[in-house]
């Protein structure tokens, strides 16, 4: 599996991205967000950062950069696309996971170590975490209260769309949410960074089975029930 | 043409406009005579700059000159951008500390978020990938609602700028001290990491060979900012909010990328970043150490707006700004990479054979400056030193209720739990920081190895106060500690030297014998200065407390050891090094005398350095499980600390009078191992417990939960910063 790391000005995760699926056992290139074409690549990786500066609002920018169409082309090719932290935001913004990512309630910037459960460990990507596991993964962001309507939140939980959930919810997120799958099972975003968390040595290792299923990525059609 | 209506050279001498530029009436005849005639505007703009205390340490040379710059793993010393320090294997780590005081005390946010900048372009300048970012600060008490603006805004500038460009914050150490009301410090810290091979040099050398500026466009923020940093903040300084830089985290970032490209190629000769003073001090300083001359075309630069004056563009300070040289031919090889970084550049100018500074504009010359006598002979003062009346009573706090002073001091913002200020800043960012801020120095691995670099920032202000010589070694002691606490090898050290004004003759005086201590200190605990910076004038509603503050870095050969350390319930504690009656400078002084008195200090350097040396040996060979210096506060708070921050019990038994618990003698430490260690001076006091926190001493009994210990603790800056202003 060779994943492309897309690089915007800005992002400042993407060596953390890179070498982490590297370190699962995958291949990875950087890909400048000048770029069209992501067809040589098996899997995306949209790192976090500060794309464009987060000028405007975060994402917002990066949404309307020429890579964004080939982003989408190899979501709707089934291949995994993955977005951690503004990778998520810039996923939200371009429109293939719902919701939006709003200021943290306390309107300051979070850095820490937090407990999550998996709430969903059927898909692609967590199908070797146990169904309500608990992990450990650093969040690191100014912009991450996930926002939905209504309407939103309830497609999400009937299609079983909520992946990630805070145990100590710290940005103040619709029920605690911290990462969604879209409705076909090969977009996952999430605020947290699994990309940290890959060596006990370094806080936790917790995050290390998400990219290892990543490099063995078989897409499997309809597992939402 | 265009031209500009500025004041003539005769305007300038009659009406001292020279004096409102910062320039004494000597210190302008100096500049007549190096240029035998008369300066003109820009002229005089541009000495003014370079000879403020900021750019010319004129107040502050004497004293640097008796630290020790050299040692066996010392690469490059003060000089250069920042120090260069060997850590084996062909790499090196490049570190220094500056400090952004005067404008983070009239623009909070942008104040530090461009200090936090400043000292990132250093390090990149030398070559080196940023790998961590640490900060001291200073505030006045977070009683004063003032204060606690000024906290709220440099916590969110330092985080705004470092989490943006992506460099881990991982440690750093906060003081609340009414002596800097009005006046904070904010000093910070950065650090990185090079191959040998690819340290550059802020110099401009080769006739022909091409000035290129690359970053933000000029524009006109930031003019005689470091002018403003050398002098007294009055109520005037709030009308200097122009004087403060803005900061672009992200045009920092492509900047920073850039130029670490850019250092890959062979034909770069030079590079400097634009900080203090500019492009005038970047092109002064690297003709210079070149030798050269250098010739620059102002219309070339890069500017936000028309209309910008060569004066305007030679002392502004504006941000992500970087200046090389670059072999002659290649200027288009350099130019079209940052374009691909989407950043502005141009070629400004040239290396010449003159040896002078010449400024055009539109081929009419503004400025003609011999380069060495602007650079280096900026007029040093040696002023008289006054030494202060000496204060031999004795601390007498035993009839106080010693509980009372404990629930106290653990619940003050200085010895309160950090995570306010140290949650807002990304320190895991680069997925290589192994210890963030929290309980102890920073410490960050080195990318593909096993090898850790340790990294602490101190100051003891207090201590300084009281014994400016013993005060000035024990903020060196008290550093090299943080770092043998982690098991490195302390290396090398950066400092800055906050001060009041050099002028009053105490100050003079705190200077000139705190300067001497840390000299003797560097020495003896074999941690040369490999750069600095000076910060004087901090006065504003009175003078700072003399405040040098050490940055120190230290080897960690396999950090893999750390993974076996975790300490637990049933482990014992230790008390190393003997507890005077020393409390001169202290915490329970502060509290219950409100007053410092200047009393002698104790520390003996041979023995730190054999204690701390023997101890890190102890902990990278597992013998004992973690190290803590006993600082601020004495045993008590350390104890607390401790306690609060694992979420364990203590249960500890002295063979001390109550108060000596809160005594603050140097070269102490908390050591936690299995029970039955022989530990050289080490005493067993007690046990770390599932839950209770017990101290006995003669006449002091000290019983609480864990629970209240760590609410107290963690509470301790949330509870001022949610009080209503």
């Amino acid at each position: 599996m060779k994943f492309a790391v897309i690089r915007f000005p800005g992002s400042n995760c993407d060596r953390d991205m890179l070498n982490a699926i590297i370190k699962a056992g995958g291949e990875a290139e950087y890909v400048d967000y000048r770029e069209t074409s992501l067809s040589k690549f098996d899997g995306v990786l949209i790192p976090g950062g500060f794309s464009f500066g987060d000028y405007l609002r975060s994402g917002a920018m990066a949404s309307v950069a020429p890579i964004t169409s080939a982003i989408k082309e190899a979501a709707a090719d089934n291949k995994p696309v993955l977005g951690v932290c503004n990778g998520f935001q810039i996923l939200t913004e371009i429109g293939l996971l719902p919701g939006a990512l709003i200021f943290n309630d306390t309107h300051t910037f979070i850095s820490r170590n937090e407990t999550l459960t998996i709430t969903n460990n059927e898909t692609p990507f967590t199908s070797q975490y146990e169904k309500e596991e608990s992990v450990v993964y650093p969040v690191a962001h100014g912009e991450g209260h996930y926002y939905c309507d209504d309407e939103t939140y309830a497609q999400l939980l009937k299609n079983n769309q909520i992946v990630l959930t805070y145990t100590d919810n710290p940005n103040g997120s619709r029920n605690d949410i911290a990462g969604i799958i879209n409705e076909n099972g090969n977009v996952l975003g999430m605020m947290p960074h699994p990309e940290r968390a890959l060596e006990a040595l370094l806080g936790s290792d917790d995050g290390m089975k998400l990219f290892e299923r990543m490099t063995e990525w078989e897409a499997e059609h309809d597992y939402i029930h | 043409m265009i031209t500009f209506t500025e004041p003539n050279e005769q305007v300038i001498k009659e009406e001292k406009l020279y004096a409102d530029m910062g320039l004494s009436d000597q210190e302008y005849d100096k500049v007549v005579e190096i240029l035998s005639r008369q300066p003109n505007y820009t002229e005089t703009g541009i000495f003014s700059v370079m000879w403020s205390e900021h750019c010319s340490y004129k107040h502050s040379k004497p004293f640097l000159t008796q630290f020790p710059t050299t040692g066996e793993h010392v690469l490059m010393g003060p000089g250069e951008g920042a120090g260069v320090v060997d850590i084996g294997d062909d790499q090196a780590v490049v570190f220094k500390v500056e400090s952004h005081n005067h404008p983070s005390a009239v623009e909070p946010y942008q104040g530090a978020a461009t200090g936090v900048g400043g000292i990132i372009r250093d390090i990149v300048s030398i070559g080196a990938r940023p790998i961590g970012l640490l900060n001291s600060l200073r505030f006045g008490e977070l009683t004063e609602s003032n204060n606690r603006r000024l906290l709220r805004g440099v916590v969110a500038g330092i985080g705004g700028y470092g989490n943006c460009i992506g460099i881990p914050t991982v440690s750093g150490e906060v003081e609340f001290d009414r002596s800097y009301d009005g006046n904070p410090l904010v000093n910070a810290m950065c650090v990185g990491i090079i191959d040998h091979d690819k340290i550059q040099k802020g110099t401009a050398k080769g006739i022909g060979n091409k000035v290129i500026y690359v970053g933000l466009k000029t524009g006109r923020d930031g003019i005689h900012g470091a002018t403003f940093a050398s002098e007294e903040l009055t109520e005037e300084s709030e009308s200097k909010r122009p004087s403060v830089q803005i900061g672009d985290p992200f045009t920092g970032k492509k900047l920073m990328e850039a130029t670490l490209d850019a250092i890959r190629q062979p034909e770069l000769v030079g590079i400097q970043d634009m900080g203090a003073a500019g492009l005038t001090s970047s092109s002064a300083e690297m003709a210079a150490k070149g030798e050269s001359g250098i010739a620059l075309h102002l219309d070339q630069v890069p500017v936000r707006e028309a209309g910008i004056t060569p004066y305007e563009m030679m002392l502004s300070e504006t941000q992500e700004r970087m200046l090389l040289v670059v072999e002659a031919g290649t200027e288009d090889k350099f130019l079209s990479m940052f374009e691909n970084y989407e950043l502005d550049s141009a070629v400004i100018g040239e290396v010449t054979d003159t040896d002078r500074l010449e400024l055009f504009f539109h081929g009419e010359k503004y400025a003609d400056i011999p380069v060495q006598p602007l650079s280096d002979e900026a007029p040093v003062y040696i002023l008289e030193g006054a030494a202060p009346a000496q204060d031999e009573s004795d601390h007498q706090y035993g009839d106080h209720d010693l509980n009372e002073v404990f629930d106290a001091l653990v619940g003050h913002p200085t010895h309160g739990s950090k995570r306010y200020i140290y949650e807002q800043y990304d320190n895991q960012v680069g997925a290589n920081t192994v210890q963030k801020s929290g309980f102890g120095s920073g410490i960050v691995r080195v990318e593909g190895t096993d090898k850790a670099i340790a990294m602490a920032i101190d100051g003891k202000s207090r201590y300084v106060y009281a014994d400016p010589l013993n005060g000035g070694k024990e903020a060196v002691a008290q550093t090299f500690r943080s770092i043998v606490s982690t098991g490195a090898i302390p290396l090398a050290m950066t400092d800055c030297l906050n001060y009041g004004s050099p002028e009053k003759p105490e100050i003079y005086h705190q200077l000139g014998e705190s300067t001497r201590g840390m000299a003797e200190a560097c020495a003896a605990l074999s941690t040369p200065v490999v750069s600095g910076n000076v910060s004087l004038y901090n006065e504003s509603k009175g003078t700072i407390l003399p405040t040098p503050v050490i940055g120190m870095v230290g080897l960690i050969e396999d950090v893999n050891f750390m993974a076996d350390l975790k300490i637990e319930s049933g482990d014992a504690i230790y008390l190393v090094g003997e507890t005077e009656k020393s409390f001169a400078g202290s915490q329970i002084e502060k509290l219950i005398d409100n007053d410092i008195k200047k009393q002698v200090r104790h520390i003996d350097l041979e023995l730190e350095y054999a204690r701390g040396m023997d101890l890190r040996t102890r902990l990278i060979n597992k013998e004992v499980k973690k190290i803590a210096p006993v600082g601020r506060g004495g045993i008590a708070i350390k104890l607390a600390q401790l306690a609060a921050f694992h979420q364990l019990g203590i249960d500890a038994t002295l063979d001390l009078d109550g108060e000596d618990l809160f005594a603050e003698n140097a070269s102490r430490y908390i050591v936690i191992a299995p029970s039955g260690q022989k530990i050289k001076d080490g005493k067993e006091i007690g046990r770390l417990t599932d839950e209770g926190f017990h101290i006995a001493a003669r006449n002091l009994t000290i019983d609480r939960s864990t629970e209240t210990i760590s609410s107290i603790w963690e509470g301790a800056i949330p509870q001022c910063m949610t009080s209503v202003d």
